[in-house]
């Protein structure tokens, strides 16, 4: 069966790539703030951080307006940031304040903007799949053009949701973007031991235009990107997307505390530094003459600041109080 | 008022309310065919876009449901059966049960999932059950188990009007059940608020779902030798009028809880629990349940009668605790 290319040469041009870079710096120098403060025992639960992978994520989302979908994972912190989320809400989420994207009830597990379309970083892997893909069912019924995207990795792939999503959205055409990031762990087991095929294969199963791609290459995830989201926008379906990446910190940060033996060598984990996004990018701007060293100080400058006042505000907000608890199980309805 | 049957009266509240909230959709197996009747003449008139037959693919189903829900589509998701559920369990528990908390109360969760319970008319095991106890543990979603054509309109009416995900749970052997519904356009049945059937003095029988007919039954064969029931059918579990059961029990002294759920960690058991705690007091004999036994339903009609409640066992378990 013959699908629809999802290749474009497409390209977003260097001011949107400045922003995107930014936006990936951002989410990067977050993560290693929240990093710092997991190790440190600062913080009361766990994180998942995504570093290595935010191509995927800026890119994609650099197509969403705010009336758009995103659902996510437990590794949501920079799909979250990529849907125009604030890092002081964020920070102040998994800090456990009220002040929080979700006034410190929901957790890095749970970051949450739904005035961005942003409808949630999920605890169970596949849940986003199942809930992007009723956004999708919302928004076809809506008949605005709006669009929902699931991001999930290749360990939530081998949950059934995915299998049963893709079967209703071809057969409803829902407007939805499927994006798999591929980071070759299913949380401490090698992908290649728990997946069987191709996961993509698995997509253009169910006749879906496909593509794979790497992942770390942020133009090459725009461009692709581009053309599934505007054909979802159109009424002509879904698509698929498995952007290999890789993610460069732990599955949780908190891991070397209770592994017994690391489950991934040193050396691959160097080899994958080598292709970080983010200097990739700024290397391609400089190319592109569209960015000089200075501007990457100022860049870093700017992005440092902005996640400076966002611990601070972290810190001087209050945890919050049972009143928002009981306020936020039931709609006008005590629990 | 008409007079109809309890699956027409859930017919009835989704067509009134779909015409009248026209965001409003519907999904399930075979919805278009309809099963259990409830469902008939939706697609006919609303259409693909809002009335949808699904593959079997409850995972997905619940998910969606909760994601339409949560995007602003006010979403009925019908299960078919409770049993199937389960194999959609994500969607309901960890999705529909817990987003609005774990958003901050950000989200609203306008989503209704329908499903038929209950046993006795040999479809096995797995297609028996009465699972709510499960869902009243999960802490954030509503729970309707109607027992008349009257109390399953209004309460779905509620369930489509409100923002609160909502389990509304159909008593299979009660659909043929007919009953005065009224036509009134608002006609409404809150959460919250149990049905008294008929005042008494002498005991409180609470009464669920299927139990209810059973416990009417009951409540004349007592009255015939003198004894005064106050019937209470709480109509929804979750929330859960417990100021209603603890004051009948005040003043009746005695406590018969009749429900075809397995009775550990029954909603039985619950309100025995909370009867215990809050009117102990006024106790004057021991609370009864009357449940159905801590086994999977087998498929053998007389073993079903064994098992499963009835009117002679309310009496009896009536007449043990009057004695008491």
């Amino acid at each position: 069966m013959s699908q629809p290319d999802l290749h474009h040469n497409f390209t977003p041009g260097p001011e949107r790539l400045k922003a995107m870079l930014e936006r990936m710096l951002l989410i990067r120098r977050t993560e290693e703030q929240l990093g710092a403060d997991s190790r440190s025992g600062e913080l009361p639960g766990n994180v998942h951080l995504c570093a290595g992978q935010e191509a995927i994520a800026v890119a994609v989302c650099d197509h969403l307006s705010d009336d758009d979908y995103v659902g996510s994972t437990h590794r949501g912190h920079g799909h979250f940031l990529a849907k125009g989320g604030s890092a002081k809400s964020l920070i102040a989420e998994v800090h456990g304040k009220s002040s929080g994207a979700c006034g410190g009830l929901g957790g890095s597990m749970h970051v949450t903007d739904l005035s961005k379309g942003m409808i949630g970083a999920n605890g169970i892997v596949g849940g986003g799949i199942g809930l992007a893909a009723g956004a999708a069912l919302s928004a076809q019924v809506a008949g605005q053009g709006q669009v929902a995207v699931a991001f999930f990795g290749d360990g939530a792939s081998s949950q059934g949701i995915l299998s049963e999503v893709m079967n209703i959205a071809v057969l409803w055409k829902l407007p939805l973007l499927l994006v798999c990031e591929y980071n070759g762990y299913s949380e401490f087991s090698a992908s290649a031991t728990v997946n069987a095929g191709e996961i993509a294969d698995r997509a253009r199963a169910f006749g879906m235009p496909t593509e794979v791609i790497d992942g770390n290459d942020l133009e090459a995830v725009w461009a692709v990107a581009a053309v599934a989201i505007d054909r979802a926008r159109k009424g002509e379906g879904p698509s698929f997307i498995e952007a290999k990446t890789y993610r460069l910190r732990g599955h949780l940060e908190a891991e070397d505390g209770f592994l017994q033996a690391p489950y991934r060598s040193e050396d691959e984990i160097d080899q994958w530094r080598t292709r970080d996004p983010i200097p990739r990018l700024a290397q391609r701007l400089v190319e592109l003459s569209a960015l000089t060293a200075t501007d990457i100080e100022a860049l870093e400058a700017n992005v440092a600041a902005e996640v400076k006042d966002a611990l601070q505000f972290a810190h001087e907000s209050e945890p919050p109080g049972m009143e928002r608890v009981l306020s936020s199980v039931f709609v006008d309805q005590r629990p | 008022m008409v007079k109809m049957r309890l699956t027409q009266a859930i017919n009835a509240a989704y067509f009134e309310e779909m015409e009248r909230n026209e965001r409003i959709v519907l999904f399930g197996e075979d919805v278009e065919v309809s099963m259990f009747g409830d469902t008939r003449g939706l697609h006919a008139k609303f259409g693909s876009k809002r009335v949808r037959n699904t593959p079997i693919s409850e995972s997905a189903m619940t998910g969606m449901a909760v994601g339409a829900a949560m995007a602003g589509t006010p979403t009925i998701c019908h299960l078919m059966f409770s049993n199937f559920a389960l194999t959609g369990f994500d969607g309901i528990a960890n999705q529909a049960a817990k987003l609005r908390l774990m958003t901050g109360g950000q989200a609203r969760l306008p989503v209704t999932f329908v499903a038929a319970i209950g046993a006795g008319t040999s479809t096995g095991a797995q297609h028996s059950d009465t699972p709510y106890p499960m869902f009243m543990n999960l802490g954030g979603i509503n729970i309707a188990v109607p027992a008349t054509p009257a109390d399953a309109k209004g309460l779905m009416k509620s369930a489509l009007r409100g923002f609160n995900p909502t389990i509304f749970l159909l008593p299979r052997v009660r659909g043929a059940t007919a009953g005065e519904v009224s036509e009134d356009p608002d006609f409404l049945v809150p959460y919250g608020k149990a049905s008294v059937l008929q005042e008494g003095t002498d005991i409180t029988i609470v009464a669920i779902g299927s139990c209810v007919n059973h416990a009417v039954r009951a409540a004349k064969a007592l009255k015939e030798d003198g004894v005064s029931v106050e019937l209470i059918d709480p109509r929804t579990l979750v929330p859960l009028d417990t100021d209603t059961i603890v004051a009948s029990v005040r003043k009746t002294g005695r406590l018969v809880v009749a429900d075809e759920a397995r009775d550990r960690c029954s909603a039985a058991s619950h309100i025995a629990a909370v009867v215990g705690d809050e009117a102990f007091s006024s106790l004057r004999a021991p609370i009864k349940r009357v449940t159905a036994p801590n086994i999977p339903m087998p498929y053998a009609p007389a073993l079903e009668r064994a098992l499963l409640p009835d009117p002679e066992k309310i009496v009896a378990a009536a007449m043990l605790t009057m004695a008491g």
